[in-house]
């Protein structure tokens, strides 16, 4: 059993909201623990306000966490990222649109990425490098592609670019944060082939944040379920799509439509509810006012992470241990 | 020398746009041809401007196109030698300006937090000064108006309006995708100004530059007109202010004053129809579409 | 009252773009029946959109009708003056759009907003208004007392439920969903959609609802067609499509879904892009990125061909269906 590639403990980010004097503090992440092994694809699932974004740029190092810590290749992360751990740890961004300085061609930032992290590759054979880089994503023929502009470069291209981005800098984790939302469906599945391929052939782990369940069952490995900043439940795909344990997660899952299945009916009475802000919140669990389950003790005290099977963590005191 | 290249090919980009708008192609059309009269006045300039050799008040000849002054100066020869002063005025106060409004609204806007918040109040403040009595108090103070001191006083007036513009669109882009990726990916500051805010912004940069050209421009005329400039040198707005002591309109000397209105007019124009084919490319959704007629079938 | 509520015929739709016109809506027909739940569906750039604002007749320039006819209850909507199309507009045919926080006046309270609605189409009383617009928000599962909210106050969902109250005061026969669902979370998005399902089925209205993403639609609509490149190139009951899809670009589109609950499989999508509206490609449409293209798929344009209420726009299909 190899070392976590990245060990995330108790991690917490604040924002300050409100007016001038206000002293109302978001909480987007709260006490958020998991790791994440070498080659492997953990997708941090979860809908708005859950915090997944947070999490992805707290460490990206975009901006530092309120408190806890970040163990990445078993060295702990400072307030600000040096470069070398920029390298090792990229992001891949959700906009395809955005993402890509629009005034600069497309291989600008490959060949600076190559500059900034790889000194192993000389100046003469960075553009070869950089060739290469795209081609491992599928975009064919690589120096073409490298001379032209992000707006001649359709959506699901420009992603792709993306990873290959990311790879640029021999990376053992990518942050991918919402990579193909904004993408047609039939693009995505393109995308989501060349993560997998990415663990795969290069041995690069993924941390996949995507609300979307279907496209993380089919290339995580583990899920992480995030719900107003907290984790409710983690655990193998398949356990956690085949048998879920917290209520959001079951909740979720009977959400979701699969077109391919029959109308699946939910127990219990139609839900109205969406994810709560959480400004200065108390203890107690936040999924507590829309849970079928809830009792006494959900509203008053937070529940912790409770190991169910060797393989599954859920939040929650409705469920027992099996 | 890399450097070199890309002005290159920016500079060569640029004329395929020209090419393409219309407004563009005349607007740099006027700009080009005025340039070259303030750069070689002597070709156009028959006569030494200032000579008062011709008899006063002479109507249009073919000696003299635009007549004659009360004081029998060659008026043609005057609007062309005025050229010069006008077009300098206009260039030079705007590209100054233009880098204190980049330096400070692009500074404020990265910067964020209590810069931007000082550098916002001292723009904001400078907005409002009014320029003339401001150059009037100048001018008591220091009893003296050249050029340069018209320059200096039009360029700190005029940087504010651009400064406040640039800020909200940098501020706009500071947290578009492509510059967090620079970031994350460990480019410095400094470099994440220059390469990947700055050049999407050169549209709007450019017509800043031109606003602030117009501005320069119309502002001198008037303040040489109320006979605040150096009213002995050259220029258009002198042409004015002599005009109108003479009363040139009602002596039957229209073209004296009417001549160097007409002439900051076209150099205005000139600039603004740069400045509006410039600010279609900052934004798209000004670009117009073309009116093909589509034909309408039968319901 | 008998026949379709909505028919439309050959509706074409043209952009004027800088590299000259470019034909979004390509020929379309269908038939929508009364209380009937149709969605259409297809991906960013097929049309689906300014179809919508066609027959809803919200096409501004540079979109403009082109050829065809929307006819609504009998009546040829093409042929109608602005003044007689409002009278239509909302007591007939409403619209709910994408984002409700952009439809949404910001600075207008709920009932505000409602009453607006009820003012531009009809004459009645303030007490009649309040009382209907209680109502309404009643129906869609919000507490009335938010007729006092601001938007900004309520959740998107929220949001969004109260924009189809807003297209439910007039009990319209005809209601008009531009992807009403994109910008909801997964749970938000499935409340919607039961909710609308529920009203239709007790009110009786027909739907026309447009998706990007047909597993939003696919367990509520009764009929699903599938746009692409400004054309319809399947048509059938829902149920019946997504189980046999015959189109290739269907069958395609429905293989890019990975499955939540059914079996674990590579999936491969679609290769290439779709087609240039301004020059658009002699033969199908679909030729360039078409597994079974034929020698005859890149010169002659298939036909939408109905058998057994189910219409394919394939010469593969077609030609099968002949034999």
């Amino acid at each position: 059993m190899s070392a976590p590639i990245l060990k995330v403990e108790s991690l917490s980010r604040q924002f300050r909201v409100g007016g001038f004097r206000s002293r109302g503090q978001l909480h987007a992440i709260d006490e958020v623990s998991f790791e994440v092994a070498p080659s492997e694809i953990v997708a941090l699932v979860g809908e708005s306000g859950s915090g997944k974004s947070t999490i992805a740029r707290v460490l990206a190092s975009l901006y530092p966490p309120t408190s806890g810590t970040v163990i990445f290749e078993d060295k702990v992360l400072g307030r600000r990222s040096s470069r070398s751990v920029r390298g090792r740890m990229p992001m891949v961004f959700q906009d395809p649109f955005g993402s890509i300085n629009p005034v600069l061609r497309v291989g600008h930032s490959l060949l600076r990425t190559l500059k900034l992290h790889r000194p192993d590759v000389s100046k003469a054979r960075r553009l070869d490098e950089a060739v290469a880089l795209v081609e491992k994503v599928g975009l064919t023929p690589g120096a073409d592609v490298l001379q032209r502009y992000p707006h001649e470069l359709s959506g699901g291209q420009r992603q792709r670019l993306g990873f290959a981005q990311a790879l640029a800098s021999r990376p053992s984790l990518i942050l991918a944060d919402e990579p193909v939302s904004m993408l047609d469906v039939s693009i995505r599945i393109g995308l989501l082939n060349v993560m997998k391929d990415l663990r795969d052939a290069e041995g690069v782990s993924l941390l996949y944040i995507t609300h979307d369940l279907a496209s993380a069952r089919y290339v995580a490995d583990r899920m992480i379920v995030l719900y107003a900043g907290r984790i409710v439940e983690e655990g193998l795909t398949e356990e956690v799509i085949g048998a879920p344990q917290h209520p959001y997660t079951r909740l979720l899952m009977s959400a979701a439509p699969d077109p391919r299945l029959r109308f699946a009916e939910y127990e219990g009475a139609e839900d109205l509810g969406e994810p709560p802000k959480v400004i200065n919140p108390g203890p107690g669990c936040r999924f507590a006012p829309r849970c079928p389950l809830a009792m006494e003790q959900c509203r008053t005290s937070t529940p912790p992470m409770v190991q169910l099977s060797p393989t599954n963590r859920t939040a929650c005191y409705a469920v027992k241990k099996s | 020398m890399r450097l070199l290249y890309k002005l290159g090919d920016a500079l060569r980009r640029s004329f395929d746009f020209l090419r393409r708008d219309k407004k563009a192609m005349a607007g740099a059309i006027i700009l080009f041809i005025l340039l070259v009269i303030s750069a070689f006045p002597n070709w156009f300039t028959p006569d030494n401007p200032s000579a008062e050799i011709y008899s006063p008040g002479a109507g249009v000849s073919w000696a003299h196109p635009l007549g004659t002054t009360s004081f029998g100066q060659d008026v043609f020869s005057q609007l062309m030698a005025g050229t010069r002063q006008s077009v300098m005025i206009a260039l030079i106060v705007g590209f100054i300006s233009t880098i204190l409004s980049v330096g400070i609204g692009i500074t404020a806007a990265y910067s964020g937090g209590i810069v931007d918040d000082v550098l916002s109040m001292v723009t904001d403040v400078v907005l409002v000064i009014p320029t003339f009595p401001l150059i009037i108090v100048i001018t008591a103070y220091l009893k003296s108006a050249s050029f340069w001191l018209m320059v200096l006083v039009l360029v700190i007036t005029g940087w504010s309006y651009g400064a406040r513009q640039l800020r909200v669109q940098a501020l706009s882009l500071r947290n578009r995708d492509y510059l967090l990726a620079a970031k994350a990916r460990g480019e410095s500051s400094w470099y994440v100004i220059s390469v990947e805010l700055i050049p999407p912004m050169t549209s709007l940069i450019v017509a800043n530059f031109l606003g602030a050209a117009l501005y320069a421009v119309l502002t001198a005329a008037g303040l040489q007109f109320v006979g605040l400039g150096n009213i002995n040198t050259q220029s258009w707005g002198t042409m004015l202010y002599w005009a109108q002591n003479n009363e040139a309109l009602s002596i039957g000397l229209p073209l004296w004053a009417l001549a160097p209105g007409v002439a900051i007019a076209v150099l205005g124009s000139g600039l603004a129809l740069l400045n509006y084919a410039f600010d279609e490319i900052a934004n798209p959704a000004l670009r117009p579409v073309s009116k093909r007629r589509l034909k309408k079938v039968g319901a | 009252m008998s026949g379709p509520i909505l028919q439309l015929r050959d509706l074409s739709v043209e952009y004027a773009t800088p590299s000259g016109p470019a034909l979004a809506v390509s020929g379309v027909s269908f038939d929508l029946e009364q209380g009937e739940f149709l969605a259409i569906v297809g991906e960013s750039g097929c049309g689906k959109s300014t179809l919508l604002f066609a027959v809803a007749h919200l096409l501004t320039y540079p979109g403009s009708l082109v050829g065809g006819s929307v006819v609504f209850d009998g009546i040829d909507l093409t042929s109608l003056t602005p003044e007689e199309l409002r009278l239509h507009r909302w007591r007939d045919i409403s619209v709910v759009m994408q984002s409700a926080m952009n439809a949404l006046n910001p600075t207008l309270t709920i009932g505000a907003q409602l009453a607006d609605a009820c003012q531009a189409h009809t004459n009645w009383d303030n007490e009649r208004i309040a009382e209907r617009s209680a109502e309404v928000l009643s129906m869609v599962s919000i507490d009335p007392v938010h007729l006092k909210s601001y938007p900004f106050q309520l959740s998107g969902g929220m949001r969004q439920r109260a924009m189809i109250a807003m297209a439910l005061l007039l009990e319209p026969k005809l209601v008009i969903m531009d992807e009403p669902t994109s910008a909801l979370d997964v749970v938000a998005q499935r409340s919607l959609m039961r909710q609308v399902e529920t009203l239709r089925r007790d009110l009786g209205f027909s739907v026309l609802f447009v998706t990007h993403d047909m597993s939003v639609v696919s367990h509520f609509s009764d009929r699903l067609a599938v746009m692409y490149g400004g054309e319809i190139v399947e048509l059938g009951v829902t149920r019946t499509l997504f189980d046999n899809p015959q189109h290739p670009y269907s069958h395609g589109l429905m293989e890019a879904f990975p499955s939540l609950l059914g079996e674990l499989r590579p999936l491969t999508g679609i290769a290439g892009n779709p087609p240039s509206l301004v020059n658009p490609p002699p033969g199908c449409l679909f030729a360039p990125r078409c597994p079974h293209v034929m020698d005859e798929c890149r010169e002659v344009r298939p036909e939408l061909v109905t058998s057994e209420g189910h219409a394919v726009r394939c010469h593969l299909i077609n030609r099968a269906a002949i034999q």
